[in-house]
């Protein structure tokens, strides 16, 4: 009847956060680097960071460890932990502790950033995103803000760099299941767009532009969809290089309320 | 540790007071009660009851809910079905928590929460599908391999059968089935390497009376489609109730994956009798005919469907078959006398295979490799372990059905270790593989759920009522034509039989896991089903 791994599956259910950029290497499978990635984004990215590299002398993304040549030298230091250092023992099979080395590995081989830009400052970052690119319109940072938009208050912890990027530069390529965009018409025609937070046969649970949450009842429905285009306007055109540099400088530095 | 613990002159009472054997093989003619798995020994989940009907199913309502006595453990779930006798429903809260309780009003009777050893080993939940029922003892499967006996007046044990060992990864979810006096059980572990076996124990003592090897040891027919060492850890478990026809005496029974689950290149062979159903002599335990649905599994399909059985004009003449939507996607009709194959065709997508042979082969196209290669349906398969069921009113077939599902199946080098996961690769789940989350974002493309209703003389899908969600519901159908069914969206919902048009819904708010039961009270019919931690019980206004 099985699963390979029921850690893994809840993971799967719980975080639905795929790394944008798979890659093969090492002989390791797309598969295995998704669930790799998965896993990685649950129990490592507190700590390391979505580049691996949040650790001062560390980093998980460059394939140089200071510890480890092999796989299966990786592998022992994922299940044993480093005893002595803060790097703790975990309770994974040698197959889930294989998925994850195969995301490590992943890491060097793709891109950690998608362009190259001049380099970016935070401060003037956080201002572009407080004021010309009003993006507090939808999006919630910290105490500020609103929530039609995902929220970015840990977004340089759950992303990666580059991901951050293909949402700035190209938001309709990478849109996330759990912002997932709807457009729903209902029988007298009103018009409603939302984010799809859950839906069964016969409703649909949103939280509409204007920050409601609505129930809606697929029988008042004339039509409804999931938008493949986002919501959140392209940047590409509305900042300049600086800019989208500064504000991407500002999103990685975003790492939770402290 | 368990030891057997010996039958002695005080629990000796008769085994024919309450549930005789022959209220279970006549179970269609005493419909009020629900005296095994499937309700009768054929399989079918139809009951006769017709209080309940498709004018007055809006009428249904709530009469009592059983809320869990077991703390709920994160990787349990509700799947037992109910028995019912005389008045009195009797069901196991996962792992393994008997209640006895009034069918009535839910008020409980008694409880008896056995404590399952810590060396139980289960790849996916810790859970228990129900129970059998004999004269006045309960039979009960533990997670930790053993079967074991009840009073059913007071839940005190009888008899403790080790049947396998639980660090080696076996365990016993099954819900026994009751031939005559013998119980019929076998263990799970198709995950661990186990070597698997159905056997007969003695109503009355526990003792094996027979044992057939789902996987062949040296010497046994079918031995010889394994190659190397690879039976020694084959697999071939035992998960799902049978069926059994006592005019041809006949026992039934899908049989399990082969181990390891997705790398086939270590066992060269159709590896009999995994992913396969085998009829036995329900006397000896020797094999009469098998039928693989899936040689040489490496997608993990096992053949743990309940095998139902029906009587039908077949091409003009009455013929005794056999009807098995199987998870690997094709649906199957065999004549159950002989094993013959009669019919095969898919009910969902299906890219493992290009159609059945004329012997109901299947031309094999796809394969689990290195790379990891995409195939439909997806590893938990076009249906599972969620009972179907047969109307001979409408002459439908109903499968709960999973559509348009994929996995990508990865094949892997794994030596074999006593107590790990013996998986040899894996498979990937776009829709979560054992549980629903709290909610469901995903794009219709990934596949949903659907109950189907196929006629079994063409394998045409007559109608289908589809979900959002996929579903791991049993389903019931009764003589007043009604579907009774549920998912994992929290809806527990009737059905007219013969069109699919949705009856009656209730939102029991946790995924249906389990299959239904009906069964009357001083007149009144109730149709019971477990959901989320708690059984609902719905009867008219
Ligand atoms: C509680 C924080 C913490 C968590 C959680 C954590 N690590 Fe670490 N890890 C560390 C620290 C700190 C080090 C550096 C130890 C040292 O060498 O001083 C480290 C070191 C490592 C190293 C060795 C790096 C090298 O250069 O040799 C690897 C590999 C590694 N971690 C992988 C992981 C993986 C994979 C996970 C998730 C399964 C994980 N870690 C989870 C804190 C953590
Ligand atoms: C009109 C509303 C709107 C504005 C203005 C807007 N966004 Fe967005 N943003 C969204 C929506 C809706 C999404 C989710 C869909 C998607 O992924 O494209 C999103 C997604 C994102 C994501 C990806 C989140 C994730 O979880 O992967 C980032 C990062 C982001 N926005 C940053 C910004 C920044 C920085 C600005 C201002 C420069 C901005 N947004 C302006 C609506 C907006």
């Amino acid at each position: 009847m099985a699963l390979k791994s029921i850690l893994f599956s809840l993971v799967l259910t719980a975080v639905a956060a795929l790394p944008a950029f798979p890659q093969e290497g090492h002989g390791f499978t797309p598969a295995e680097i998704q669930r790799g990635g998965i896993a990685y984004s649950s129990f490592c990215v507190n700590c390391h960071g979505p580049d691996g590299d949040q650790i001062s002398g560390v980093n998980l993304g460059s394939n140089q460890f200071r510890r480890a040549q092999s796989d299966a030298e990786l592998i022992r230091i994922i299940q044993k932990g480093i005893p002595g250092t803060p790097m703790p023992p975990g309770a994974y099979t040698d197959e889930q502790a294989a998925v994850l080395v195969a995301y490590l590995r992943s890491m060097a081989t793709s891109p950690r950033s998608t362009r190259k830009g001049p380099p970016g400052d935070p401060s003037r970052g956080k201002a572009l995103v407080e004021a010309k690119g009003q993006c507090l319109n939808c999006h919630r940072i910290g105490h500020q803000g609103t929530v039609t938009g995902p929220d970015l208050t840990s977004i340089g912890i759950t992303r990666r760099l580059a991901e951050i990027e293909i949402a700035l530069l190209d938001p309709s390529i990478d849109i996330r299941p759990e912002n997932r965009p709807v457009r729903a018409v209902a029988k007298d025609g009103t018009k409603i767009a939302g984010t799809l937070l859950n839906q069964d046969t016969y409703t649909i649970q949103i939280l509409d532009s204007n920050a409601t949450l609505r129930s809606l009842y697929k029988t008042n429905l004339r039509e409804y969809e999931f938008l493949k285009v986002s919501p959140m306007p392209n940047f590409r055109d509305r900042l300049s290089e600086q800019e989208i540099s500064d504000v991407v400088s500002y999103l990685v530095s975003l790492k939770g309320l402290r | 540790m368990l030891r057997r613990i010996v039958f002695t002159l005080l629990t000796a009472i008769t085994l024919t007071a309450q549930t005789p054997f022959d209220r279970l093989v006549n179970a269609e003619r005493d419909p009020a009660n629900w005296l095994t798995y499937s309700g009768t020994l054929d399989g079918q989940r139809y009951s006769r009851l017709t209080q309940i009907t498709p004018a007055n199913a809006k009428d249904l309502e709530l009469k009592w809910v059983l809320q869990t006595r077991a703390p709920a453990e994160p990787n349990s779930k509700y799947e037992a079905t109910s028995l019912v006798s005389n008045g009195v429903l009797y069901t196991v809260q996962p792992p393994n928590v008997v209640v006895a309780l009034d069918a009535a009003n839910g008020k409980i009777f008694w409880t008896y929460p056995y404590n399952p050893a810590p060396s139980a080993r289960l790849c996916c939940g810790r859970i228990n599908r129900g129970l059998a029922i004999l004269g006045n003892t309960l039979f009960m499967g533990t997670i930790d391999g053993n079967l074991i006996a009840l009073d059913a007046r007071d839940g005190h044990t009888m008899w403790t059968t080790p049947i396998g060992r639980p660090e080696a990864g076996y365990s016993v979810t099954v819900a026994p089935l009751i031939v005559k006096d013998k119980v019929i059980a076998g263990p799970a572990g198709g995950e661990y390497g186990i070597s698997g076996f159905l056997s007969a124990y003695s109503a009355e003592t526990g003792k094996e009376m027979w044992r057939f090897n789902t996987i062949p040891q040296p010497g046994e027919a079918g031995h010889e489609s394994w190659e190397n060492d690879a039976w020694k850890h084959g697999g071939g478990s035992i998960w799902t109730t049978g069926s059994y026809d006592p005019a041809l005496n006949l026992i039934y029974w899908g049989i399990g994956n082969a181990s390891p689950d997705w790398n086939g290149d270590v066992r060269p062979g159709d590896n009999l009798y995994t992913s396969s159903v085998i009829a036995l002599d329900a006397d000896t335990g020797k094999l009469k005919w098998h039928f693989q649905f899936t040689p040489h599994d490496e997608f993990d399909f096992d053949a743990t469907q309940v095998p139902v059985l029906a009587d039908l004009i077949w091409q003009g003449k009455p013929r005794k078959v056999l009807l098995f939507a199987n998870r690997n996607g094709f649906f199957y009709v065999l004549d159950r006398q002989t094993g013959e194959f009669l019919l095969g065709k898919p009910f969902a997508k299906v890219t493992w295979a290009d159609g059945l042979d004329a012997k109901g082969r299947p031309n094999r196209v796809g394969h689990s490799t290195p790379e990891g290669s995409l195939i439909y349906p997806e590893n938990q398969g076009a249906t599972n372990w969620y009972n179907p069921a047969y109307s001979p009113r409408t002459g439908l077939f109903y499968i709960p059905s999973w559509l348009d599902t994929h996995s990508i199946n990865t094949s892997r080098v794994e030596p074999y270790k006593e107590g790990n996961q013996y998986g040899g690769g894996s498979a990937t789940h776009e829709v979560p593989a054992l549980r629903p989350g709290p909610t469901n974002k995903r794009l219709p493309e990934v596949g949903y759920g659907a109950i189907q209703a196929l006629d079994p003389k063409t394998g045409a899908i007559k109608w289908h009522f589809n979900m959002m969600d996929v579903t791991d519901s049993g389903v019931l159908v009764t003589a007043s034509d009604i579907v009774f069914a549920g998912g994992r969206e929290g809806y527990f919902y009737a059905l007219d039989a013969r069109t699919g048009a949705p009856l009656w819904k209730a939102m029991v708010g946790g995924a249906v896991s389990a299959g239904p039961t009906s069964y009357a009270v001083e007149g009144k019919q109730y149709i019971s089903i477990p959901a989320g931690n708690a059984i609902f019980t719905f009867a008219l206004r």
